[in-house]
């Protein structure tokens, strides 16, 4: 190898470097990736694009944050004591009346906001005040499907993070030590694998009230088992060979030995993986929210949002624009996948 | 088939002629135009290192690398090989060209019988019916030297051993007595008794047939005993060729002199008594010596002035492995497979004791044994200590004793970077030295190991610092054996376990490798238990040798007497293939 008569570096592309470099070089998965994060990034900031109050308004030389503060809607001249509503076209003269201004939300509805005021029943199609129509209790769809999204990232996120962890601990273990621990941990893996999960989810929805963390424990409960196989013959593989067993005969501790020598040896199909248990993640997450068993009433999701698509087949914008969403998501998860996939592939090149 | 190349009266002899042959991958060329001839009934030898492109031109020849531009032209009785459509070449393929690869086990299918693989190849090229196949089948097999061929032909590939297979997949190639073979390494995977028998196969067949064989290796005393001619190639190029007996007499090229001189070279202290060395700490009140007298030793070297404890010795030493047993007894016992019984030996400081056998001989157990990695029962002591069963208590001996394996690219993590790799011995055993320090120490490991001083016109030690980032795989082989060197040297061991330290490197690099084995020993008076299957290496490092087989000592005393009066007939056959 010549790399010895190039000149000296101070430190060099490591494996995680150079997979990084085979990544971009899959274009449609890096800007997949990039896209995807955009997206996040935007629904993380949703109350600033969707909002049915405004974000800053001066009202008889004042100034208020409707954003972050309730302000009953005496102080804007209305008659009750209650929370504005800043839709109401009379709360809506008065803002923009001698001096006041007000700055509204892109999409000036919220998650949960009805609207009141529509000119078409609900649900209605697309029109220039709801872009992408409402739903059947006249709730803006652009606004549900940004906060759903966002539920349904945030959600898939934690899933793939607790089902990884979990799936990366009971992996090892059983890698690691073998012999009678990963006998008995198999078995154990094969009846907790059989349990009806479905059934198991209905049941406990109708225990306890249904809630996003609830799902989340319930998913978790069940999720690792795949990636905790890949992670057990990782460790199985790896343990046995050369540098470990020089490990061993420097003394080094089984700690160390998994910390520094297995588990980033071992992390490949975790990492690959990632994208495709976020894409599930979604997926389960919509189908449970489709069934009814999934998060509360109320809450913005895709599911519920497809469920609605079904039962009012001819309000079109529903099911389309949801499923679009849904397309997206998953298809920019696949691309990254894929391009992850390459991207640990040490068969591949890396120029 | 019609010959369709009047103009080459030049070539009229050759059976295959080869022109400025390319082949390259993804844009960079690894064969350089190489140009060359193979007449009808020749043997040709194609020599060269790993990574010479040799193996890569011959499966080029057929058009057998997937992904390759390949560039120029082989000319096979007059026919371009590497222009034919793919339906021609195809029926060539088994009918007029055959090839063995390397590896049996891969090569054949595991889930057909040997058998029912070579009627395969009769069927589909001859026509035969299947019975009639079946039957030549079993004659190649008969043919080829595999005992009860009419049994075996029903046997799996992994039913049968490691020679049988190789001689199944001669059988296959020969099946249509193909005008020339393409013997791809056929012996590197088999054991150093059995290459011989192949090769004499080989040549027996050969002469029965009048084909010619292009053979691939890197093995010189096999090209020595086999081929009229040699070819030897350097970095995609050819840099010499002509007849074998000329060639290994006077060799021209500078590389091909280096790679006939690459027999390493004995350079070891032949001293009586042994170097100075310090005293290894605590011998624990347990001086057990086991030294003069003892069965395990020859007498020849001298070993009887010794008078400091042994640096490593075994007793009886016996480890098994636990097996499963078949049918229900299998879930509440284990059957037991003794891999190593009944071994005896003792190893003085500052020397080396040889550890010689076959694949499957207990040596590499013997080693992790050694190493306190495996449980054994009997009698091992480390600088006079026994390994405990913790941690903590084997902490300061596995101090004392280090490893180096065989396969440098498995031996290093290939996450972690040199300087992690080389300094986790002293993160172990000096956790209070800062990071300067340590880094001071794994820089000097480096150097002692001679790394980094490929441009002698920098700074030594900056040089070596850059390689403090890298990751292994920037390295070559030689390199990585070195690296492994230097993170056993690291923590100043009394012993290095080398387990097969040079066979997966190329004859020139084990030259260096052994080359820097020697000094170390005789600047640091290392003691060394050096496990091999190759003479060679034996010869140039070993003081004293035990030779295993089937788990046991069949074999013990001086390398001199050892090597040059063999005494067990097993010893015979492995000195005898090694000349």
């Amino acid at each position: 190898m010549s790399s010895l008569t190039d000149p000296p570096v101070a430190v060099s592309a490591g494996p995680w470097a150079r997979a990084w470099r085979r990544f971009k070089r899959n274009r449609l998965g890096y800007w997949s990736l990039w896209l995807f994060g955009l997206l996040v990034v935007l629904s993380l900031v949703a109350e600033l694009i969707s909002n049915d109050r405004p974000l800053l308004l001066r009202y008889q030389g004042e100034l208020y944050v409707p954003l972050l503060h309730d302000y009953p809607e005496k102080t804007f001249g209305g008659d009750f004591d209650t929370a504005t509503d800043y839709l109401d076209p009379f709360i809506r003269q008065r803002l923009n009346s001698d001096g006041n201004w007000a700055v509204y939300a892109l999409n000036p509805y919220g998650p949960k906001t009805l609207n009141y005021f529509a000119k078409a029943p609900n649900p209605s199609g697309p029109t220039a005040d709801n872009w992408l129509g409402t739903d059947d209790r006249g709730r803006d769809l652009l606004a549900q499907l940004i906060y759903g999204f966002r539920v349904s990232v945030l959600f898939a996120l934690a899933l793939t993070l607790v089902g990884t962890l979990l799936g990366i601990v009971t992996g090892a273990i059983q890698g690691f030590f073998g012999g009678k621990t990963d006998l008995a941990f198999q078995r154990f893996i094969e009846i907790w694998g059989s349990m009806p999960e479905l059934y198991l989810l209905i049941i406990f929805s109708a225990i306890f009230a249904p809630s996003l963390a609830l799902l989340l424990v319930l998913l978790s409960l069940f999720g690792w088992m795949g990636l905790s196989d890949y992670v057990r013959a990782e460790f199985l593989r790896n343990r046995q060979l050369d540098y470990v067993r020089a490990a061993r005969s420097l003394g080094v501790s089984n700690w160390h030995i998994i910390t520094r020598h297995l588990l980033p040896n071992s992390l490949t199909p975790v990492v690959t993986f990632l994208p495709f248990r976020m894409s599930g993640a979604i997926l389960a997450l919509t189908s449970l929210d489709f069934l009814g068993l999934g998060v509360p009433p109320g809450t913005p999701s895709l599911g519920e949002l497809l469920a609605q698509g079904k039962n009012s087949i001819d309000a079109w914008w529903i099911s389309v624009f949801t499923f679009a969403v849904l397309v997206l998501t998953l298809l920019l998860l696949t691309f990254m996948g894929d391009a992850l996939r390459d991207a640990l592939d040490p068969r591949k090149a890396d120029q | 088939m019609m010959k369709i190349a009047p103009t080459l009266t030049s070539s009229a002899a050759a059976l295959l002629e080869v022109r400025d042959l390319s082949v390259g991958f993804a844009g960079q060329e690894v064969v350089h135009g190489i140009s060359f001839s193979i007449a009808a009934g020749e043997k040709v030898a194609l020599v060269g290192e790993s990574g010479s492109g040799k193996s890569v031109s011959a499966l080029s020849l057929l058009r057998l690398v997937p992904d390759a531009r390949i560039g120029g032209q082989a000319l096979f009785e007059g026919q371009d090989l590497l222009s034919l459509p793919e339906r021609q070449l195809r029926a060539m393929r088994g009918q007029d060209i055959a090839m063995i690869f390397q590896e049996p086990m891969t090569a054949l299918n595991p889930l057909m019988s040997v058998g029912e693989q070579i009627a395969e190849v009769i069927t589909l090229k001859q026509g035969l019916a299947q019975t009639l196949s079946a039957q030549a089948a079993i004659a190649l097999l008969a043919e080829t030297g595999i005992d009860e061929p009419a049994r075996r032909y029903h046997a799996f590939p992994h039913q049968l051993s490691g020679g049988q297979r190789q001689r199944a997949m001669i059988a296959m190639a020969l099946a249509c007595q193909p005008k020339l073979l393409l013997a791809d390494e056929p012996t590197t995977a088999l054991d150093v008794s059995l290459r011989l028998q192949i090769l004499d196969l080989l040549q027996r067949l050969q002469q029965q047939r009048g084909m010619a064989v292009l053979l691939i290796t890197h093995d010189l005393n096999l090209v020595r005993r086999f081929a009229d001619r040699v070819i030897v190639m350097e970095r995609g190029r050819i840099v010499e060729q002509g007849a074998t007996t000329d060639l290994f007499a006077h060799p021209q090229h500078p590389y091909t002199q280096r790679l006939l001189a690459s027999k390493p070279e004995r350079d070891v202290l032949v001293t009586n008594k042994p170097p100075p060395q310090p005293s290894p700490s605590g011998g624990g009140g347990k001086t057990e010596c086991t030294v003069s007298g003892s069965s395990g030793l020859g007498d020849g070297t001298a070993v009887s002035a010794v008078s400091a404890p042994p640096v490593l010795s075994a007793r009886g030493l016996r480890v098994t492995y636990a097996t499963p047993l078949p049918g229900w007894r299998g879930w509440f016992r284990r059957g037991e497979f003794v891999a190593v019984q009944g071994v005896d030996f003792s190893l003085p400081a500052g020397r080396t004791l040889g550890v010689i056998g076959e694949s499957g001989s207990g040596k590499s157990t013997l080693a992790l044994a050694a190493l306190g990695l495996l449980p054994c029962q009997g009698d091992l002591t480390v600088v006079g200590q026994r390994w405990g069963n913790h941690r903590a208590s084997n902490l300061a001996l596995r101090r004392q004793i280090q490893v180096v394996f065989q396969d440098p690219f498995s031996s290093l993590s290939p996450r972690m970077t040199v300087e992690e790799i080389v300094g986790e011995g002293l993160t172990v055993h000096q956790p209070s030295l800062s990071t300067q320090e340590r880094r001071a120490q794994v820089t000097q490991a480096l150097q002692e190991v001679g790394l980094g001083q490929d441009d002698a016109a920098d700074d030594a030690v900056a040089s070596v610092q850059s390689l403090l980032g890298r990751y292994p795989h920037e390295f070559s082989g030689g390199q990585r054996q070195r690296l492994a060197i230097a993170r056993a040297l690291i923590v100043a061991p009394t012993l290095l376990v080398l387990d097969e330290p040079t066979s997966a490197l190329d004859v020139t690099v084990q030259k260096q490798v052994l080359a820097l084995l020697q000094r170390l020993q005789r600047e640091r008076g290392l003691s060394y238990l050096l496990i091999t299957h190759d003479v060679d290496v034996i010869s140039a490092m070993a003081h004293e040798v035990i030779v295993m087989k089937s788990g046991q000592v069949v074999e013990a005393g001086g390398v001199d007497q050892v090597l040059t009066r063999p005494t067990h007939p097993y010893t015979r056959t492995l000195v005898e293939a090694a000349t």
